[in-house]
């Protein structure tokens, strides 16, 4: 393998790497860490951001960035936790049409008047716990999940896992066939790597855009309705700051954040590395989850001065 | 009025109205909310009242005087609320030498801070967005392991700083009516500040005017984060307790936000520093306006949202 | 070999085109025929892109007819073109680089197997078919930027002429490749004429046209100068139309401002006299600059007081040797030196600061900085000197811009005014005063008086004259020939990233140029 072709393995690959080396490092420091009661919580834990983090990888392909995603995870679980007193179908529908609709709107507004994604998503964030706090008198009604079956979405488990797990792990493929398999992936790319071009070759570049925003919201939503179900509650204070975690997994994963290049099982990885970390910072023992934060950001910092290197390592071929 | 003007008169008429909406659109708006205040809300005029809304607003003010000349880059800093924590961590730290030494290692602290992602910026060449999204993680986690609670103190001098007044007037309002005429000074009569506008503009004529558009960029960033650092401090004098785990939270957002409202295109090559300050005036205004009249909390945030769009709507149609 | 018996496939028909405040196509007629390759050339502004543009789709004649396949023809947008069969290679490769080569070349009409769901393997393996005819061959799974530039080329190509194309328009296509991809490019063009598909060819290299042409047609200023079988054409000629000179007629007395009769500042043929024997050592002097595909081994040197012009066609690499000087350009070889001394590689500053300055060619991409006014924008590269301790003096600035206002007579209705709001001239008038404003001891001017009107135009060239009469230096790049020899003292020609002729005293002529341009360079 020649330089070019290293620098392209390690950044497509290079959290999953990282990912493993950690997983080795912290089995062998710690007893407690390669257990199956410590995987499974990691597993669990990091699911909820991984189905918005798998949204926030098609938008960042193609070149935008969603930060409203937290903002409709919470949104998407009051929701559900409100409609849920209506039955399961119900519970699911109405954060999912909800969340869809933001989704939908942001991407035309940034579609059809060009402005920046950064701005139009922020006044998305803010708009929408505005309107979940509208919803939930402001944040003080907590709905709860009286229906059995929905409640059961979160909190049922099979081999040890709960479902959102499968259900993540379900959406991750998915993701990956849509991303790699359908014209619809391919549009992605082309609209992050090059938009010009990708006009002049026939890709619908505003259909493309408006479908990445309604994916990311529709995403956040579920993943939020997910969340309610497995707390039992639409708690109103959650999902702060969590556009900010899905964004430095998916740029852990090696999506660039400039679009065109990336993909979910990076994301996935960039993910598990953030609870992995959390995780061995726990072993730790009497650090507090204040070094989990010190450690990503320096992680992140370091992915993307690495990333930036490989690149250049690239274009000098 | 669309259906009233002719189309000729129309497409000229346009131009205009947006530009002038863009250069005092702001101030109108402000005014307008005064007005509306002084007519329909009771005790408006309390001083007690007026003096709260500025003392609120002031971390606000100074944080965005930094945004703003990041912004004017074409750039973003995402880790000023971290750094307010950092500072917030690091002046109770260093409190037993005295508020003063505390308050410069707090400041040289933000500096360090902001050194990081002007050089992460500048030479490396990540994008702003990433490059101080990383800052905010980790500078926040570091605050936090410093100070991982809250921590009240009794260093009068500090506290007097965060209470005090002068004429009526907070100490903290004047420090920052005083960084806003030393950054209006920076950005109009020095030639880092013009500097600063033209390799927004432009930077590759910029580049091929010989100016040192690294170590601008690089400044810039310094600059930001020094004033979050200070805005930090003074946060923190005003509560009493250093609070590193929510100081600052989401206020890179507000500061986006004011700089946005105030007319600055987030495209860059133009810096409004008064516009920018009466952003954040409008923007807090407009909260307590609501709260004033009842309208719950969530209602300024659908506001906000509507008038961030309609604020770079604005800036859009004019270029 | 000639198909003129043939209905065209594609044909304009006295199509116009106007921008605010220029004609760009004025009643252009040009008719291309199946299994034809067909030259287009022309000097920079002569309307060669906004033809491309009308015929792809990008924009709409203002007058004339745009016929296609028989039939009037009216594409909206560029889709519209392609999908009817008229396909563009651009210059700048337009693709996806991060993508797959295959993906690449495939977007759009992937191979579906189960479900709708794309089949990579079948995917990879016609991609690879595909571009096996083309002389590429490389694993297809590679992102397309890993590719050489020739490469990416082909595979465009190679695109294009998959979506059932029946006219492919390429727009300098050899501008980055190396000899045997063009050779490869070369065997792509005749199989495509021998399939009926009609090829438009966009270049300046002169070699390549006489090789791989049946056809040609010439525009300048917008206007149809030539059209005909390329092979009655002789290469002097051609250069002529391209220029606009007419060869019997090149007149002695021409219509610029510059004044034929400057005392000569450097007696001998400058620039290979040391400074040892009394003369001044030349103000700047390129030694070898190298860089691939761009320059290959450039000397070029001016005399304090000297007109220096570098005369070429466009893709010369004259544009690319003056920022080579200044520091724009990273090189991969050579030295540049002023007063004698080397400049430190690769810092616009330090030129600045040595005191050589470049006024770019692209006025809007690398001039102005269109948010700040007309005042600022002056003074911004002399600001450290304007001031004192960082601190900015207004009376200063106002001095300088006062006086570079009056003597460029820069019309803006105040200091203060957008410079972006300014004419073309006034915005050029601008630049130059900003370089004078830091007391240069040469300055490189990349086409000062392109795409300005003739009053300004006058009025430049008049400043230049003054300029070097005072002792500056000046490299002067113009497509515009009579500019170039009657502004120039000495004339260095280059070709192909490379100066293949000097030029002084009484050799100044257009037509010595032109017969330096046109030597085969192939030999």
């Amino acid at each position: 393998m020649n330089r070019e072709q290293v620098s392209r393995v390690l950044q497509q690959h290079g959290a999953l790497m990282v990912l493993g080396a950690l997983v080795v490092v912290g089995s062998l420091a710690f007893d407690s860490f390669a257990t199956p009661g410590n995987a499974a919580s990691v597993v669990v834990s990091s699911s909820f951001l991984a189905i918005i983090a798998i949204g926030m990888t098609f938008v960042i392909i193609s070149g935008g960035i969603d930060l409203s995603v937290g903002s409709l995870f919470v949104l998407g679980g009051v929701l559900a936790a409100y409609g849920s007193q209506y039955g399961t179908p119900v519970a699911l529908l109405l954060p999912l049409a909800a969340c869809g609709m933001v989704g939908l709107l942001q991407g035309l507004v940034i579609a059809r008047t060009g402005m920046a994604p950064f701005i139009v998503t922020l006044a998305g964030l803010l708009g929408v716990r505005g309107l979940m706090l509208a919803i939930s008198d402001e944040g003080a009604t907590t709905y709860l999940v009286e229906d059995r079956a929905f409640a059961a979405l979160g909190q049922g488990e099979v081999l040890g896992l709960s479902y959102p797990v499968y259900i993540t792990a379900a959406l991750a493929l998915a993701a990956m066939v849509l991303l790699q398999r359908t014209g619809f992936g391919q549009n992605v790319y082309a609209v992050g790597g090059n938009e010009q071009a990708a006009a002049l070759m026939g890709v619908p570049v505003n259909r493309t855009k408006v479908q990445v925003y309604l994916l990311s919201g529709l995403l956040a939503g579920l993943a939020g309705a997910l969340n309610a179900a497995r707390l039992s509650s639409g708690v109103t204070i959650l999902g702060i700051g969590l556009e900010l975690d899905a964004i430095a997994a998916v740029v852990i994963g090696g999506t660039l954040l400039t679009g065109g290049a990336g993909g979910i099982t990076g994301t996935v990885a960039g993910v598990l590395l953030l609870g992995v970390i959390q995780s061995l910072i726990n072993q730790v023992g009497n650090l507090t989850s204040a070094f989990q934060q010190v450690v990503s950001g320096a992680f992140l910092a370091f992915v993307v001065v690495a990333q930036r290197l490989l690149s250049k390592a690239q274009r000098l071929t | 009025m669309a259906e009233l003007t002719s189309q000729g008169r129309l497409t000229l008429l346009k131009p205009r109205v947006f530009a002038w909406v863009q250069d005092y659109g702001v101030y109108a708006a402000v005014l307008a909310l005064l007005l509306f205040n002084v007519l329909f809300t009771p005790h408006f005029l309390d001083a007690s009242n007026f003096r709260t809304q500025l003392v609120q607003v002031t971390p606000i003010v100074i944080v965005s005087l930094g945004m703003a000349l990041v912004i004017g880059t074409q750039g973003i800093d995402l880790s000023v609320g971290s750094v307010m924590a950092l500072a917030a961590a690091l002046v109770v730290l260093y409190l037993g030498y005295g508020w003063l030494p505390a308050l410069v290692v707090a400041v040289v602290g933000g500096a360090v801070v902001g050194a990081a992602g002007g050089a992460l910026v500048a030479y490396v060449g990540v994008q702003p967005i990433v490059a101080t999204l990383a800052l905010l993680v980790g500078v926040r986690g570091l605050a936090n392991v410093l100070v991982p609670q809250l921590v009240e103190f009794r260093n009068p001098d500090l506290i007097a700083l965060g209470s005090s007044s002068v004429a009526g007037i907070p100490v903290i309002v004047l420090i920052a009516a005083a960084l806003t005429v030393v950054v209006l000074f920076v950005v109009r009569r020095t030639t880092f500040g013009r500097q600063v506008v033209a390799i927004g503009g432009n930077r590759s004529a910029s580049e091929l005017s010989g100016l040192p558009v690294k170590r601008v960029l690089m400044t810039v960033y310094v600059i930001s984060g020094l004033l979050a650092a200070l805005a930090g401090v003074l946060a923190t004098a005003r509560l009493q307790a250093s609070d590193p785990t929510s100081l600052g939270l989401f206020i890179e957002l507000s500061a986006i936000t004011a700089v946005v409202v105030g007319g600055t295109p987030l495209t860059g090559g133009r810096i409004r520093v008064l516009s920018t300050v009466m952003g954040a005036l409008l923007m807090q205004l407009l909260a307590a306006t609501l709260i004033k009249h009842n309208l719950p909390q969530s209602w300024t945030q659908m506001v906000q949202a509507v008038i961030i769009l309609a604020a770079v709507y604005a800036t859009r149609e004019r270029r | 070999m000639r198909r003129t018996d043939l209905e065209p496939v594609l044909e304009a028909r006295g199509i116009s085109k106007r921008f605010p405040g220029v004609l760009a196509l004025d009643g252009v007629s040009l008719a291309l025929r199946p299994g034809e390759v067909h030259a287009l050339v022309g000097e920079n502004g002569a309307g060669k892109s906004t033809l491309i543009k009308v015929f792809t789709g990008v924009y709409r004649p203002d007058g004339g007819e745009l016929r296609y396949q028989g039939g009037a023809a009216a594409f909206g947008t560029p889709m519209d073109a392609q999908r009817a069969g008229i396909s563009t290679i651009y210059q700048e490769v337009n693709l996806v680089p991060m993508m797959s080569v295959a993906r690449n070349l495939l977007l759009g009409r992937e191979p579906r197997g189960r479900l709708g769901v794309i089949d990579t393997a079948a995917m990879y393996g016609q991609a690879e078919r595909v571009l096996a005819g083309y002389g590429v061959q490389t694993d297809v799974r590679r992102p397309l930027r890993t590719l050489g530039v020739g490469a990416q080329q082909m595979v465009a190509l190679a695109r294009a002429v998959s979506v059932d194309a029946r006219v492919v328009i390429m727009d300098e296509p050899t501008s980055s490749l190396e000899p045997r991809e063009v050779e490869t490019l070369f065997g792509v063009i005749r199989r495509l004429r021998e399939t009926g598909i009609a090829v438009m060819y966009v270049s300046h290299r002169l070699d390549e046209l006489y090789r791989v042409c049946d056809q040609v047609t010439v525009l300048r200023d917008g206007r149809l100068a030539h059209t005909g079988p390329l092979a009655d054409l002789e290469r002097l000629t051609l250069i002529s139309l391209m220029l606009g000179r007419d060869l019997n007629d090149v007149r002695t007395q021409g219509l610029t401002r510059f004044s034929r009769h400057r005392p000569d500042p450097a007696p001998a043929p400058s620039g290979r006299v040391d400074a040892g024997n009394g003369r001044r050592a030349p103000v700047v002097e390129a030694r070898e600059l190298m860089r691939r595909h761009v320059l290959d081994g450039v000397n070029v040197s001016v005399d304090p007081g000297e007109v220096v012009g570098l005369g070429g066609l466009l893709g010369a690499g004259r544009t690319e040797t003056a920022k080579a000087i200044v520091g724009a350009l990273p090189l991969d070889g050579g030295q540049v030196l002023v007063a004698g001394l080397p400049l430190r590689r690769g810092s616009t500053k330090a030129a600045i600061r040595a005191g050589v300055s470049l006024l770019p060619e692209d006025r809007k991409a690398e001039g102005i900085i269109p948010t700040l006014s007309v005042r600022e924008n002056i003074a911004l590269a002399a600001l450290p000197s304007l001031g004192r301790a960082g601190v900015v003096s207004e009376a200063k600035i106002d001095r300088v811009v006062e006086i570079f206002m009056r003597r460029l007579r820069i019309k803006a209705a105040s200091p203060h005014q957008l410079v972006s709001e300014l004419s073309g001239g006034n915005q050029q008038k601008v630049l130059l005063a900003r370089w004078l404003a830091v007391r240069p001891k040469a300055l490189l001017l990349d086409e000062p008086t392109r795409g300005i009107d003739v009053g300004a135009k006058a009025e430049v060239q008049a400043l230049i004259d003054e300029l070097a009469e005072e002792g500056l230096g000046v490299l002067l790049i113009s497509s515009d020939l009579e500019e170039l020899v009657e502004g120039a003292d000495r004339i260095l020609v280059l070709r192909e990233g490379a100066v293949v002729g000097e030029l002084s005293g009484d050799e100044v002529t257009e037509e010595r140029i032109m017969a330096t341009i046109a030597e085969q360079s192939d030999g």
